[in-house]
């Protein structure tokens, strides 16, 4: 799948989701509760703007230092019996792990959840080589079944109502029960722990790594990475390179800050850490374990003006409370990532071409930015790449450019500006009834295809302002 | 006190009431309102759309027209941010920049300069009916004025003031977002005049006249009678 989701363009998956009511129903929905869950939660917690300021001191000084760290996470890992691989590419991780598969001769895989791999495509990679691969998470298990991308980074099937979901089931699994969310919830579960118990890889995302320790943790409510990290005798983890904390007190930061903005939860039911393999002298853990941590366009992002953009810690709550996702959906953004940070770093991981209207799609409201607790500036990132797209790529539409030639000399000459005191009524005189324009010329279209606008005044401000001063001196 | 009024393009030319009402207030405060004419927008267009060059040339007519002022003061949130956005577009032209500090330092927002430099909590008006006030984004996100507007609206004799359900969510506007994204800014609008409906509110409030005219716009086109006044009329309204 990699991280470009279908070749719709842009405007049709737009379309698509707009269109699209249920979705928008589930949307608005979720948005609404897991905002006030977070709110609550982190009310609760109390000093919120402190927590986020030492979120984002951990994750900025650990990015500044991130070589460090990667050093002193794969000596860790290594010294518990684990192997430790760094991909520079999506190509190099899968194939690694493909590697993997096939020495283990293994013919099921079960996984829990991860954006990485979905960034990868190393779903697709593994079935290219013959391997049966199951999605564990619940939501995932669903698309899975459907053939269909998530369309958010923490609650994946959001889009999906559990109609929807009981059909599914019944046509692809002969499930034949009702759509109470209990029977559908109790079915996967029988169904998973087949999967479960014959796997023979088990393959794991990474919320964060404890650098000290060598610890992959992994933050669910299933309980399912649980099952993927115990019962096969292979296990690999996967990572992006910048998701690590130095320490055990820095994880306790930033999993307190992930549960809460992401489903406003002091803590999910499971946090699970896994370091390395069985030792000899331990009685249980698993007999091989790989960690394959992913580069494929971050360090690029190192030590440029998007470096906050890796401080990200995936839990969604820019998505949960950007107005363009709740109308659009997910799968409008093209990416496995979307919303807010995936307009981020999207174009950043995969290049301006396929995704240069992603950072256009906001309004630049900034409640992304105020919601992200590691403070990344999630709205101004937006605007610099506005300024890459038109100034360095060239990805901007002639008749923007000319219009915005206009704007610089309009805005930059008084004598220009005064002029259009009286142009801008006379000039849309032909559209303007009765003091409003309902269907605008140009640029104004877009606008009137929506809503009223209103005909520039008779007398501007200036005028007023200088008759007024005349009145008063004479 | 010596103010320099900084109309903002928008209301210069489309809603020049909003400047009225704004020199009315600013002269019932005490103060001494001048006009700078050679002001003309302040280059928020173009520099939200990524035009950082032709912003700039705007940006630098706008440093150049308030040179002189002691305090800038503008009836817009979002304007008003932009001009606070100054100093990091100059970063790398040294004398642009210390300009644009001094001009970031001395530029209001009309009610946060009231409450916040004026100690004006009251100002002295009558304004009759229900109105529900939208907390602008740029004004309460990018600016942090969040509770001077209220504060004034509260000191407002006769005017019941009703919560707006989901306040904080943006409308839609967005400058050139709500042209380039038409269809999605148009899905914000109807949401949130959905939202305006259900307070019931015969005005709408805000302090944006962008986002203000945004969401008369749709209102209109939908056929409901809310209107929609800019804060500065409210505070400036008189018995009558």
């Amino acid at each position: 799948m990699a991280i470009r989701i279908g070749d719709q363009p842009y405007e049709g998956r737009v379309k698509a989701g707009v269109d699209n009511t249920f979705m928008r129903e589930a949307v608005s929905s979720a948005q609404g509760r897991f905002r006030s869950g977070k709110q609550k939660s982190s009310e609760e917690l109390g000093n919120w703007e402190d927590w986020r300021t030492l979120g984002e001191e951990i994750r900025s000084h650990t990015l500044e230092n991130i070589d460090y760290y990667l050093h002193q996470l794969s000596d860790k890992v290594e010294e518990r019996g684990g192997h430790v691989y760094f991909a520079e590419t999506a190509e190099e991780a899968n194939t690694y792990i493909q590697g993997i598969v096939k020495k283990k001769n293994a013919k099921k895989v079960v996984k829990s959840k991860s954006m990485v791999t979905e960034e990868i495509g190393l779903n697709e990679a593994l079935e290219e080589a013959g391997t049966e691969i199951v999605e564990t998470d619940l939501g995932e298990w669903i698309l899975q079944m459907d053939e269909d991308p998530p369309s958010h980074i923490v609650t994946p099937a959001l889009h999906k109502n559990k109609e929807q979901i009981r059909d599914s089931f019944r046509d692809k699994k002969g499930y034949e029960k009702t759509d109470k969310p209990e029977e559908l919830a109790a079915f996967a579960r029988q169904e998973l722990r087949k999967d479960f118990l014959s796997a023979d890889v088990g393959i794991t995302g990474c919320n964060f790594a404890v650098a000290e320790s060598g610890a992959v943790t992994l933050v669910t409510n299933e309980g399912n990475a649980r099952l993927v990290t115990s019962l096969p005798d292979t296990q690999v983890s996967v990572m992006g390179m910048e998701r690590l904390v130095p320490t055990w007190e820095d994880l306790e930061v930033l999993v307190g800050l992930l549960t809460r903005s992401a489903v406003g939860q002091n803590l999910t039911s499971y946090v699970t850490s896994i370091i390395g393999s069985k030792l000899e002298e331990e009685v249980d853990g698993p007999e091989e374990y790989h960690l394959v941590i992913v580069d494929n366009g971050r360090s690029k992002i190192l030590g440029t003006e998007f470096q906050s953009a890796l401080h990200c810690i995936r839990c969604a709550a820019c998505i949960n409370v950007c107005p363009v996702y709740r109308h659009v959906g997910g799968h409008a953004y093209g990416s496995v990532y979307p919303g807010p940070i995936g307009a981020v770093l999207t174009p950043l991981l995969d290049g301006y071409e396929d995704h240069k209207e992603l950072p256009y799609a906001s309004s630049l409201c900034a409640a992304c930015t105020e919601a992200c607790p590691v403070k990344i500036p999630l709205h101004e990132h937006l605007i610099r790449h506005r300024q890459i797209i038109v100034e360095e790529e060239k990805k901007s539409p002639q008749t923007e450019k000319i219009m915005m030639k206009g704007f610089a000399k309009w805005a930059s000459s008084p004598a220009a500006y005064k002029l259009s005191e009286k142009m801008a009524r006379t000039s849309l005189k032909p559209w303007t009834k009765e003091e409003t324009i309902e269907k605008g010329p140009g640029p104004l279209k877009g606008w009137t295809d929506v809503r009223d606008f209103p005909a520039p005044a008779e007398q501007s401000f200036r005028k007023w302002f200088k008759d007024r001063k005349k009145g008063e001196d004479s | 006190m010596k103010v320099s009024l900084f109309i903002t393009c928008l209301s210069d030319l489309i809603t020049p009431k909003v400047g009225q009402h704004t020199v009315e207030l600013l002269e019932k405060a005490g103060c001494d309102v001048d006009f700078p004419e050679s002001q003309t927008c302040c280059g928020q267009p173009a520099f939200n759309s990524g035009y950082l060059q032709e912003a700039k040339q705007a940006m630098k007519q706008t440093i150049r027209a308030f040179q002189h002022a002691d305090y800038v003061v503008g009836p817009s949130g979002s304007c008003v941010g932009m001009l606070k956005e100054y100093p990091k577009a100059f970063e790398e032209e040294r004398a642009w920049y210390v300009e644009a500090k001094k001009l970031a330092a001395k530029s209001y927002e009309v009610t946060d300069f009231l409450v916040n430099v004026l100690n004006v909590t009251d100002t002295g008006s009558t304004f009759k009916g229900t109105v529900t006030y939208h907390p602008s984004c740029h004004m309460t996100r990018v600016l942090g004025v969040k509770e001077a507007p209220r504060k004034l609206l509260e000191n407002v004799k006769g005017a019941e003031v009703i919560d707006l359900p989901e306040a904080e969510d943006c409308c839609g506007f967005g400058g050139t977002f709500a042209v380039k994204n038409s269809v999605i800014s148009g899905e914000m609008v109807k949401e949130k005049s959905r939202h305006v409906s259900e307070t019931k509110a015969e005005y709408l409030v805000g302090g944006d006249m962008g986002c203000l005219l945004n969401i008369e716009g749709r209102m209109r086109r939908e056929g409901k009678n809310v209107k929609v006044v800019h804060i500065t009329e409210i505070l400036n309204a008189q018995e009558g």
